[in-house]
């Protein structure tokens, strides 16, 4: 490792450590979650090639039960968590399997499709609260004994939460594993013709995306202390893409920073009703037609021309 | 009469709001196999394109005075001028890419499209009289039928015979079919492809806006109203295949009257019916009812 490097990563950890004394906590942890989202999703776009359009479901289903389950059962934190991140991996095996059946945009329309079942599900069941959703949902005691209603240890919670999240995709990207993925993106008869069982491969990256995405969605709900509708709704599937997409699909850091931008953006303009729709329509109409590598994408390549 | 000691009036009453859906579904489904026939894209913005369609109409009686049958004209063209120009400005500069990003394109579009509505209309739905020769309802015996919702049948009907009619039966449609086989082949053999491709994008999204104009006095007029209905059409899409026109049309309809029937039977599944049946289809038929393997 260069010298650049250590100082680079030496930088961040320091930023990353120090950030809740700078910058509100709530809104760290939330861009946190957001984050690990965006890079689950992209571990499945970005890697593996294939857009889903439902990953509201597994960040919404997973919120949902940890949610129930600390609050009704009083499970601890991190029975919780692991319960959502489980639920949403065995979802995301079905909807996986299902909707490897169909190639290219077939793909898309099934994961959205199968998505909203889970949102009239959600809507109609007795224990996700309707409309209200679920609210005050204890953050409770981590282990037992550390106290999260605490921001500051939440936050360092969320953080090493979001390290080990981020540090399984990445091991995943630039494992063999991963390279066959690569490969089955790029040219899918190829990876067949080469003995590879295509279909194994899309699912495990399948689950592995929306379980990741389901722990990102477990930790939001006791972050903001709430599940709701709007996290199994079909405008977050379509957020996480546009966090992917402004950053950079198929990049490390991309959706890091796609999601950290739309966070804040949506922070920022809350206030602006409907614009922050249209604002969104419009970033995405702007990423698909001027810069389709997305930020991170495009300052690489600038960066490759300018040395 | 009682079915299942359901009285029939219910089950009629519902096979001919599930009818109604179902004309819609057609309408949709078509206007979207139809694109992605010629542009290879997924037109996310048609259920936004729907809702203009409604809007339109609504804002033309409201502020204009234009009444309902010039609307019903005069909408979708307008509406579908509004598609060419998207065409020719942007949809067209992603044909050689992934596929994928004509979805992401369109999809921003609709959400444009939904929040311009959203701020200047609100949430709340519009009212859109009927017109009045179709006012009133005729007595069947064994139901009673509306005029507008039977009228809303038969011309969803009529356009979607008519399109399958201009497709499978006259020479633009061979050229269009042909366009869609092979395009390169086609555009050395002396045809427009490009321009074919705009026209059939323009006539898509026109017939999403008539469907929107069809739909204007029977559900609110909001902006909201095309979202939800767009991922159904998504799925009957998908349980169809969008190989063939007259499958489209057919599933369209079919479906409609499967989740008005699942109504009676078991409410609280009627809004997922569809996606279930989805569901099965992959399973036992992954390319669609009338796809085609690749």
């Amino acid at each position: 490792m260069s010298i650049n490097r250590i100082l680079f990563w030496f930088t961040l950890a320091v930023l990353a450590l120090t950030a809740p004394f700078m910058v509100y906590p709530v809104f760290l942890m939330k861009a946190l979650c957001f984050a690990l989202f965006a890079a689950a999703f992209n571990l499945l776009l970005g890697y593996a090639g294939l857009l889903s359009f439902g990953h509201a479901a597994f960040l919404g289903t997973a919120a949902y039960l940890t949610g129930y389950t600390v609050k009704d059962w009083g499970l601890t934190p991190e029975l919780g968590i692991l319960l959502g991140t489980v639920a949403a991996g065995a979802l995301g095996f079905v909807f996986g399997a299902l909707a490897i059946r169909r190639q290219g945009i077939y793909f898309a329309m099934i994961t959205l499709a199968l998505s909203q079942m889970i949102f009239f599900l959600a809507v109609q069941m007795p224990f996700t609260g309707g409309e209200d959703g679920l609210q005050a949902v204890p953050r409770g005691y981590l282990f037992g004994f550390i106290d999260l209603n605490d921001n500051l240890s939440m936050y360092y919670f969320v953080l090493t939460i979001f390290v080990l999240g981020v540090g399984l995709i990445y091991r995943t990207v630039h494992s063999p594993f991963g390279q066959v993925l690569t490969a089955i993106k790029e040219n899918e008869p190829r990876a067949i013709s080469l003995g590879y069982q295509v279909d194994r491969y899309k699912l495990l990256a399948f689950v592995l995306s929306a379980a990741l995405a389901g722990l990102a969605g477990a930790t939001k709900t006791l972050v903001l202390q709430l599940a709701s509708l709007s996290d199994v709704h079909w405008h977050m599937s379509g957020e996480v893409v546009l966090m992917t997409l402004l950053g950079g699909m198929g990049t490390q850091a991309g959706p890091l920073v796609g999601a950290v931008l739309v966070v804040g953006l949506q922070n920022y303009l809350a206030d602006l009703g409907s614009w922050v729709t249209i604002i969104t329509g419009g970033i995405f109409v702007t990423c698909v037609l001027l810069f389709r590598r997305g930020i991170v994408g495009e300052l690489r390549a600038l960066w490759k021309r300018s040395f | 009469m009682d079915i299942f000691s359901i009285p029939s009036q219910v089950w009629f009453g519902q096979l001919l709001i599930g009818l109604i859906n179902g004309a819609f579904y057609a309408v949709l489904s078509l206007g979207l196999a139809l694109i992605f026939g010629l542009l290879n894209i997924i037109n996310f913005a048609h259920g936004a394109q729907y809702m203009m369609g409604a809007f339109l109409a609504w804002i033309g009686l409201t502020y204009l005075g234009i009444n309902y049958w010039v609307a019903l004209v005069l909408v979708p063209i307008v509406v579908g001028i509004t598609g060419v120009i998207i065409e020719r400005t942007m949809l067209k500069h992603l044909y050689k890419m992934d596929h994928l990003y004509g979805l992401l394109l369109t999809f921003g579009l609709a959400l444009v499209i939904e929040g311009l509505f959203r701020h200047f209309y609100g949430v709340s739905g519009q009212p859109y009289s009927i017109p009045d020769s179709l006012k009133g309802g005729t007595n069947l015996g064994f139901m009673f039928l509306p005029n507008y919702r039977a009228w809303v049948v038969v011309a969803s009907l009529v356009v979607c015979f008519f399109t399958w009619y201009m497709i499978e039966r006259t020479r633009i449609g061979a050229y269009l079919r042909a366009g869609t086989e092979n395009p390169e082949l086609c555009q050395a053999f002396g045809i427009n492809v490009p321009l074919m491709i705009t026209l059939a994008y323009g006539y898509g999204v026109a017939l999403a806006a008539f469907a929107g104009v069809l739909a204007a006095p029977i559900f609110q007029v909001q902006p909201l109203m095309g979202s939800n209905l767009i991922i159904v059409v998504f799925a009957v899409v998908v349980i169809g295949g969008m190989g063939s026109i007259m499958g489209a049309i057919a599933t369209g309809l079919a479906l409609g009257i499967v989740e008005g029937l699942t109504k009676v039977i078991y409410p609280p599944a009627s809004s997922t019916i569809i996606f279930m049946i989805m569901v099965v289809v992959l399973l036992i038929r992954p390319a669609g009812l009338f796809g085609r393997e690749q």
